[in-house]
């Protein structure tokens, strides 16, 4: 075959395990055949998702224009694409124009999620030239009291459902005595509804490997620890290459960047635990035991992995380390409002028309996000309830919507925005069902360490059971409250404490759907 | 604690021999050790013991604690069926109830002819386009009850 006259038209397509779980090899592949059978020079770049994922495969062709974005596409649309010239940017009734103008990313605030879909995950060049590891150099010129300073005035909380301020985290260890630290990032990614760390993980796994490194600098660890759940088999892959071609550029290893400084970095899989997303499970888990929730203090920032002083974040968290460097700490802190500050990485999913992750700073009301994002439901009809936060989450009804999305309202209104999972429902919804699925769940997941939450979630579901069943409503809901405040108040945890969150956001928004069912005797299935 | 050689198992053996002194040992031991047969033999548990200095019944206790490790062997093909809220919320229900239909067994059951794991999951990550699933470790989204049968057609003529 002879080389390729002209340089091949460079065509993207998502490696993003969503994107791929609706066929997104299948269309690189198409795009591959197609090609080969007109003769003409295609290069397919594999890129993360930009998460927009109603339109993935989302396609995407570089042009003297720029980007040009088509989808959804299914492989039977790449012939005909081809012939319509969509090489060149051409019209397509899936043609969506340039993907930055598209209004769901046009109206994000898009700092840590910036590369999502732009560069190849696996790229250390890629990553470089939009911007990567230059945070590294500035950190490394800094001694560790004004990083940790920097981290302060950002005003950067935990993005893995605590909210703790991160700075006063980094300060602890920094100041906690001991030649050996570690830097823990928790990627187990437990709560349904969420996916934004998988996102990073798989479409721009440097901003971690960048952010964990510059955490080590500042609290004096030469070690750390990416714990990943099982279930995100692809995230594994990707982020172990990663790690790997760090550390042959000399960004990870004995002497990071020259410096002198050494941060050794290694992933470990977890083992289908919810609980151990929980930091002292994870810590345990990591130990190789079991993962029990360890009672506190001491608190891991003293005495965590091994008795040793330990970082544990969120992989979010560390991977907006980078940009507050990059930005400046103050300029990060004008994003956002009251003491949330920053972007919150939101994640719609549920029945929604445009599911996907949207990165906005904080004070962006609930309904928005619902409404001018989502687009309200995928089947058509009214929105009934939204699940916010994760299956500990509350339950929100529409006259929740003009909530602005920030962790102290939340809060006050008896919820939480935790990872920033929003799982939507439409009128179609039991939510005496959901209610027991939050109790088998807990079930399900319980570590077994405390009694509340081991024996209470096991009776809730019962109960709930029976009320569904058609028996007497009043009695039940009466024990099922009761159960829920024992949980919530007795539990080491927040698994079992936090269960009380959806059961009795469930009761008190939508008390007609347990109260009705003695009446209209709806049989329960499954 | 016992201390008599009762012989390391074969495959065991190169194992225990890359594992041993890591720090936290075990998790990644019995990772590959299900990696390497399908799941942890329970005969193999005293010589995991052994090399990592740990009771058996440590070594038990975490095998049991954690969903993701078989001691049994698992089907010849592993349907994990996502029960998470953003799947609830799609449609996931009726798709398990037709999964458990077709294959006949139960989520958490293996058929008996040894084709089929069916298994359920509290979400995989793929919210984004629910219901989802995995296949043999191939992600599924946005599932229609024809696409699963499908899905599971094409799977019973694998090997
Ligand atoms: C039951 C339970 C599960 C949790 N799961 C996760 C998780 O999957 N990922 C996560 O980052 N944090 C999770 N957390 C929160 C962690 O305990 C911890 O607060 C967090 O990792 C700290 O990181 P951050 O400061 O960056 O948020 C969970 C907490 C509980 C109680
Ligand atoms: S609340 Fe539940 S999960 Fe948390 S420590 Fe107690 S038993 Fe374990
Ligand atoms: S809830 Fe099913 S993939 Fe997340």
């Amino acid at each position: 075959m002879n080389p390729p006259r002209e340089t091949p038209t460079v065509v993207y397509v998502p490696r993003d395990a969503a994107a791929l779980a609706v066929g997104a090899d299948v269309v690189a592949g198409a795009i591959h055949a197609e090609a080969a059978r007109r003769a003409l020079p295609v290069q397919i770049k594999r890129t993360g998702s930009r998460g927009l994922f109603w339109l993935e495969p989302l396609v995407e062709v570089a042009t003297p224009q720029g980007r040009i974005a088509y989808g959804p596409v299914q492989p039977e649309d790449v012939p005909d694409l081809f012939t319509a010239g969509f090489l060149s940017g051409a019209s397509h009734p899936l043609r969506l124009g340039s993907p930055e103008a598209l209004p769901y990313l046009q109206g994000q605030d898009r700092l840590l999620h910036a590369r999502l879909g732009v560069i190849e995950p696996d790229r250390v060049d890629d990553y470089l030239a939009t911007g990567g590891y230059r945070a590294l150099e500035q950190a490394l010129a800094l001694e560790p009291p004004e990083l940790v300073a920097q981290v302060q005035r950002s005003g950067l909380r935990g993005r893995g459902g605590a909210a703790f301020p991160a700075g006063i985290k980094w300060d602890t260890v920094r100041r906690a005595p001991g030649p050996t630290k570690y830097v823990v990032c928790n990627a187990d990614e437990g709560d349904s509804g969420t996916f934004a760390d998988r996102m990073v993980l798989e479409g721009d796994p440097f901003s971690l490997i960048e952010g964990m490194t510059i955490a080590a600098l500042a609290v004096g660890a030469t070690q750390g620890y990416v714990y990943l759940r099982v279930e995100y088999p692809h995230a594994y892959r990707t982020l172990t290459a990663a790690i790997e071609l760090a550390r042959a550029r000399g960004y990870l290893g004995p002497d990071v960047c020259g410096s002198g400084r050494a941060f050794e970095l290694e992933v470990r899989v977890g083992a289908g635990a919810y609980v151990c997303g929980e930091e002292t499970a994870l810590l345990e888990s990591l130990e190789g035991k079991r993962g029990l929730v360890r009672a506190k203090p001491p608190l891991p920032a003293l005495a965590g992995l091994f008795g040793r002083p330990t970082l544990v974040h969120n992989v979010l968290t560390l991977a907006t380390v980078p940009v507050i460097l990059a930005e400046g700490a103050e300029a990060y802190r004008d994003y956002g409002c009251g003491n949330s500050r920053g972007t919150l990485s939101l994640q719609l999913a549920g029945n929604v028309r445009r599911p996907g992750l949207v990165e906005k700073a904080f004070g962006m009301s609930l309904g928005e996000l619902l409404y001018d994002y989502g687009g309200g439901t995928a089947s058509g009809r009214p929105i009934r309830a939204v699940q916010v936060g994760g299956p500990l989450g509350a339950y929100l009804s529409p006259s929740h919507f003009d909530l602005p999305l920030d962790y102290e309202t939340f809060a006050a209104a008896g919820a939480m925005l935790g990872h920033g999972g929003i799982v939507v429902f439409d009128d179609t919804v039991d939510m005496a069902r959901m209610a027991r699925h939050a109790f088998a769940f807990c079930a399900d997941e319980s570590c077994g360490k405390c009694t509340p939450c081991r024996i209470g979630s096991v009776r809730g579901r019962e109960a709930l059971e029976r009320v569904l069943a058609g028996g007497p409503v009043e009695a039940e809901l009466a024990l099922v409250r009761e159960l829920a405040a024992t949980m919530r108040d007795a539990s080491l945890c927040a698994l079992g404490g936090m269960t009380a969150y959806p059961v009795l956001s469930a009761l008190e928004h939508f008390p007609e759907d347990f109260t009705a069912r003695a009446r209209s005797g709806r049989p329960v299935q499954g | 604690m016992e201390t008599r050689d009762r012989g390391v198992p074969g495959p065991l053996a190169p194992l225990l021999e890359a594992h041993r002194g890591r720090p936290g040992a075990l998790l990644p031991l019995l990772h590959a050790v299900q990696e390497a047969v399908g799941y942890v033999p329970p005969a193999w548990v005293p010589s995991i013991a052994e090399a990592l200095d740990l009771s058996r019944a440590e070594v038990h206790g975490v095998i049991r604690f954690y969903p993701h490790f078989r001691q049994t062997p698992a089907g010849a093909h592993r349907v994990v069926l996502c029960r998470g809220e953003s799947c609830l919320a799609r449609g996931a229900e009726a798709l398990i109830a037709q999964a458990e239909q077709r294959l006949g067994v139960p989520l958490g059951g293996d058929t008996p002819d040894g084709r089929f794991s069916l298994e359920g999951v509290y979400c995989l990550g793929l919210c984004g386009c629910s219901p989802a699933a995995m296949l043999d470790g191939q992600v599924h989204g946005r599932l229609t009850p024809q696409r699963l049968d499908a899905l599971l057609a094409t799977a019973q003529e694998r090997p």
